[in-house]
């Protein structure tokens, strides 16, 4: 097949290949090794087609690319759009990438109702990828709820002991708070006409739709509050670490590896692209909340006694550098911010995976069980360690690019925000290297811990890739800044013309 | 479509036109028949098989006949009838509700106890008197419609005879809703006074001709009430959860569809033609109304089916939500009628299978018996979970599409607050709906439930039902297209 022909069913394979992994999976008989061998390999399958983007993207060129544009319903006027351009390809390639991860990462911990573990995995996948591949308004929300199920039913049946309250606490809030979204989408449809991306934002910057200017502003709320709920940005983030801490491991990464990036990246995608304008007013108060999840997200962390707990709460004062990133309008800060997202998908989840696999050890996440684990288990802390400086920030890792970016262009913005933005950086260095040094160093203080056993075949598979990524990310970040640069560039594009308005008055 | 009345009286007999024109009717009245002289000549071990059979062959009869009544669009028996593609829709949607709760009752009945042929008779009666509402176009042959529809209802709701909940929701039923139809009688009666007419279209040209009088605003509240009553709005809901939970499941599942479905095509064309100014102030209060009080009322409810109950007047509340507008909305309507369909299609699967589950004497309609049904009865909790997914309105369901478009609908017609309202709604509404799956694969059955096997006719209706809640939520095209061809029909034009 020409490239040609393929570029246009692209981003229909990737998207729906799980789900039809997942349709295969219910056929297939109970037998729990032939369910985990088949899923790995639609996982795998679904990444080697998704290296299909950034292998032929045109990196020079701006605007969406391997695009499908086909009539679904005719009135009302919805459209099989799907498109991405430099911003989401990265997040498909995220998403594809942890997925087998999560596969080999769940291979023996999970053993009971394996099959439906599977589906639901495959399903929540194809959910992901046509989040950030859809460019129909209606597609996307389509999408959006469609993940809500399946990372439900994940935490609520293979979660812990207070799973259901969990499971629960995650549905509502993000149900509640995309709802909103749902009215907004109606409102421009009512007004435009289309639920296509790239004709709104044409008829919205042209100023062609009635009554925009009054409704603006109640709009942008209404899918800001969508995202900030999945980001999640303070102060909507307490169902986080409850469905951190509850979810299965592979739950746990997908959740903090991509789920989270949708609310960031439907930020960056909608509420800059739909409303430039709305965008810069209220840019304010939603940097000020991005620099309180910052430093609170990171002192909560740094007193939390349970290990998932502490990654979760980190994640929310790592979300907050992707807001303020956003939120600077800089070309640095949103290269950053988009870097941080990728960056955080990777190191988080490898930290997600690390302390599923020492709970399936002792069965409990609590950091004062262990100590002293670098001599009993050497590989298991190497890894730990490598992964853990990545996500502080270490330079020549990924996580440094991101937040280094990111600050940048909140000092660009406004230097105050630069500076309380930077403490962040530090008080993650403070509370993942004293986790490190808790769990690893010192004496042994339980003798269990003496016997523990390092990492296994399938685990060392599942982890590594995270850690080689990282530093491969962290080495040659203009592999991926490449393509970023120039679709943010022209996701700012809108907002530099709102500015120069209010310039010349 | 231009309305060309016949000079009354100028034929002494209808036409054979006319007859075509109530063909589904006729049909399900001569089955009706049948299934009542049948039912002492057949000895009672055959008795539910046989006569079963014969309703549902009568169903899809009426299905056939339906098709030739499309044929031949236009007005019958001095304008008391209309056929258009408005009324074709709903007649086929009542019909297709009808053969599906035959289905499953089959067995329904068998595991009850219950030995009695009239059941189907009284079914296909009722489906007879639904189906005529959605063409009456006079309000006395409504009024005697609603009543054919409701009187089946008010007995089949008592059908489990031996339990005192039933013979209360019976007893419940029929004097809550007398009193309601008394309500509607009470308006037709006003509206006569105060126009001389009882045929819509000419109430409207009188109402129009002159100023427009205080009568005519009573009679229309006063039908409100009624109609308001029979697709169980807020604040005329009251008796819902009390009937609900008594009758017996297959019933209820058919409550809860089609009367309510014949009453929106009645509120449709008779509110919309008649167009009372003000009149959608009242809509959308009842909208608002039924859409908060369901889902509150559902947050803690314990029995499944007093849960459904509460669901079914939020549902109406996002039904009413679609055409609260001043004028009449072809959008909204279309709306309107998808959503009657989507409702149709989940909420009579999710019957189905509590009806199935419930057992002998409906004994397990607890949230507690639902513990662990997911590891006990795979394939009928996955059913369910659909059924229950669509009624919170995920994506692939029909439910997100209705209720998209409902919304959709009014936010079309500026309706911006009750569209808050109802997304809010739609929120909440998630949480009690979630608690059932949760019951179902996230805890462990603690008592011990007896799970059947399914039995094949009730799975043909649960699979007709997730085939219909799945097709309209990937393709929802061609029903809507019809919804959207067919909409317009509901007013005539020179009024629109």
């Amino acid at each position: 097949m020409k490239t040609d022909d393929l570029s246009s069913i692209i981003l229909t394979l990737v998207t729906f290949v799980p789900l039809a992994g997942a349709l295969l999976l219910m056929l297939l008989p109970r037998r729990d090794r032939d369910i985990r061998i088949f899923a790995l390999v639609i996982s795998l399958l679904t990444f080697a087609l998704s290296l299909h983007l950034p292998v032929y993207f045109h990196r020079a060129q701006t605007g969406f690319q391997y695009e499908i544009n086909k009539q679904w319903v005719d009135t009302p006027n919805i459209h099989y759009h799907m498109g991405i351009d430099g911003i989401s390809m990265w997040l498909v390639v995220l998403t594809t990438f942890l997925t087998p991860l999560c596969v080999l990462i769940s291979w023996k911990s999970i053993h009971e109702r394996v099959k439906e573990f599977f589906i639901l995995l495959l399903i929540l996948e194809t959910a992901l990828i046509g989040v950030f591949t859809s460019l129909d308004l209606f597609l996307f929300y389509f999408f959006w709820e469609a993940t809500l199920i399946p990372m439900a039913l994940l935490i609520g049946i293979f979660g812990h002991e207070r799973k259901v309250y969990a499971a629960v606490k995650f549905f509502m809030y993000t149900m509640i708070g995309s709802v909103f979204m749902l009215a907004a989408i109606l409102w421009l449809y009512a007004h435009t006409g289309s639920f296509d991306f790239v004709v709104i934002r044409e008829q919205i910057a042209s100023g062609a739709v009635p009554k925009f200017p009054a409704a603006a502003q109640w709009l942008f709320l209404g899918f800001f509050l969508a995202f900030a709920v999945k980001v999640p940005l303070f102060p909507f983030h307490t169902w986080l670490p409850d469905a951190h801490v509850e979810a299965p491991t592979a739950g746990s990464v997908l959740l903090a590896g991509v789920l989270l990036k949708m609310g960031t990246y439907g930020m960056l995608r909608f509420n800059l692209g739909l409303f430039p304008e709305q965008a810069r007013q209220n840019a304010w108060w939603v940097m000020i909340l991005a620099l309180i999840g910052i430093i609170y997200g990171a002192l909560v962390a740094m007193v939390q006694p349970n290990m998932k707990k502490l990654i979760a709460y980190s994640s929310v004062s790592h979300l907050g550098f992707v807001v303020l990133g956003i939120f600077s309008f800089t070309q640095a800060g949103l290269n950053g911010a988009m870097f941080v997202m990728l960056a955080h998908g990777v190191s988080t989840g490898g930290l997600f995976m690390l302390a599923g696999i020492l709970h399936e050890r002792r069965h409990t996440y609590e950091i004062s069980e262990f100590g002293g684990l670098a001599s009993s288990i050497p590989v298991y802390a190497a890894t730990y360690l490598v992964i853990v400086l990545a996500s502080a920030g270490l330079p020549l890792l990924n996580g440094f690019i991101g937040e280094f970016l990111v600050l940048s262009g909140a000092f660009q913005d406004k230097p105050v925000y630069g500076v309380l933005g930077a403490t962040g950086i530090i008080w993650s260095a403070v509370y993942l290297l004293w986790m490190y040094q808790r769990v690893f160093y010192g004496k042994v203080t339980h003798p269990v811990n003496n016997s523990l056993s390092d990492l296994s075949g399938f685990e060392k598979m599942a982890v590594w890739p995270c850690a080689a990524a990282a530093l491969v990310m962290g080495v040659a970040p203009i592999l991926w800044l490449g393509a970023i640069d120039p679709a943010v560039h022209a996701a700012l594009n809108p907002i530099a013309q709102v500015m120069s308005k209010v310039v010349g008055q | 479509m231009m309305v060309t009345f016949a000079p009354a009286y100028s034929q002494a007999l209808p036409l054979s036109a006319d007859y075509v024109r109530i063909l589904p009717e006729i049909v399900l009245s001569v089955f009706g028949m049948i299934v009542m002289v049948l039912e002492p000549l057949i000895d009672e071990e055959q008795n539910q098989k046989v006569l079963g059979l014969i309703a549902l062959l009568g169903t899809l009869a009426a299905l056939g006949a339906t098709w030739f009544m499309a044929q031949s669009p236009g007005l019958a028996f001095w304008n008391m009838v209309q056929v258009d593609g408005f009324s074709v829709f709903f007649h086929v949607l009542i019909i297709a509700i009808a053969a599906v709760v035959i289905l499953s009752s089959y067995e329904y009945m068998a595991v009850q106890r219950i030995r009695a042929g009239e059941y189907y008779a009284l079914i296909l009666f009722g489906a007879v008197g639904m189906a005529l509402m959605s063409s009456a176009i006079e309000l006395v042959l409504i009024f005697i419609a609603l009543e054919i529809s409701s009187i089946s209802s008010y007995v089949l709701a008592g059908f489990r005879r031996r339990e005192a909940s039933s013979a209360e929701a019976s007893l419940k039923y029929f004097l809550l809703g007398s009193f309601a139809t008394a309500f509607f009688l009470y308006g037709v009666a006003l509206m006569f006074g105060a126009t001389g007419s009882t045929n819509i279209t000419q109430i409207r040209l009188s109402l129009v001709s002159a100023p427009m009088p205080l009568l005519a605003y009573v009679a229309v509240a006063f039908m409100f009430v009624g109609l308001g009553f029979k697709v169980a709005a807020a604040p005329f809901h009251v008796w819902t959860p009390d009937v609900y939970e008594g009758a017996p499941a297959p019933v209820v599942g058919f409550m809860s569809t089609a009367p309510k479905a014949a009453a929106f095509a009645v509120l449709l064309r008779v509110i919309f033609v008649i167009d009372v100014p003000g009149m959608h102030w009242v809509i959308w209060l009842a909208a608002a109304l039924s859409m908060t009080l369901g889902n509150l009322g559902a947050l803690v409810q314990n029995n499944v089916k007093r849960l459904l109950a509460y669901s079914s007047i939020a549902h109406a509340g996002y039904v009413l939500a679609a055409f609260a507008t001043a004028s009449a909305p072809p959008l909204g309507t279309s709306a309107a009628m998808f959503y009657t369909a989507a409702y149709a299609a989940m909420n009579l699967g999710a019957f189905a299978v509590v009806s199935h589950f419930a057992n002998a004497g409906e004994r397990y309609v607890t949230l507690e018996d639902y513990e662990g049904l997911g590891r006990s009865c795979p394939l009928l909790a996955a059913t369910l979970t659909v059924f229950l997914l669509s009624l919170i309105g995920i994506p692939m369901t029909g439910g997100f599409f209705a209720k998209f478009y409902v919304f959709s609908a009014a936010v079309k017609a500026n309706l911006i607050w009750l569209t808050i309202i109802g997304v809010l709604n739609s929120g909440i509404g998630a949480y009690y709906y979630l608690r059932i799956i949760v019951m179902m694969y996230m805890r462990e059955s603690r008592k011990e439930v007896p799970v059947t096997r399914v039995p094949f006719a009730l799975s043909v209706a649960i699979a007709v039902c997730i085939a219909a809640t799945l097709y309209l939520g990937m393709f929802p095209d061609w029903v809507l297209w019809y919804t959207q061809g067919s909409a317009p029909y509901a007013v005539p034009m020179i009024f629109r």
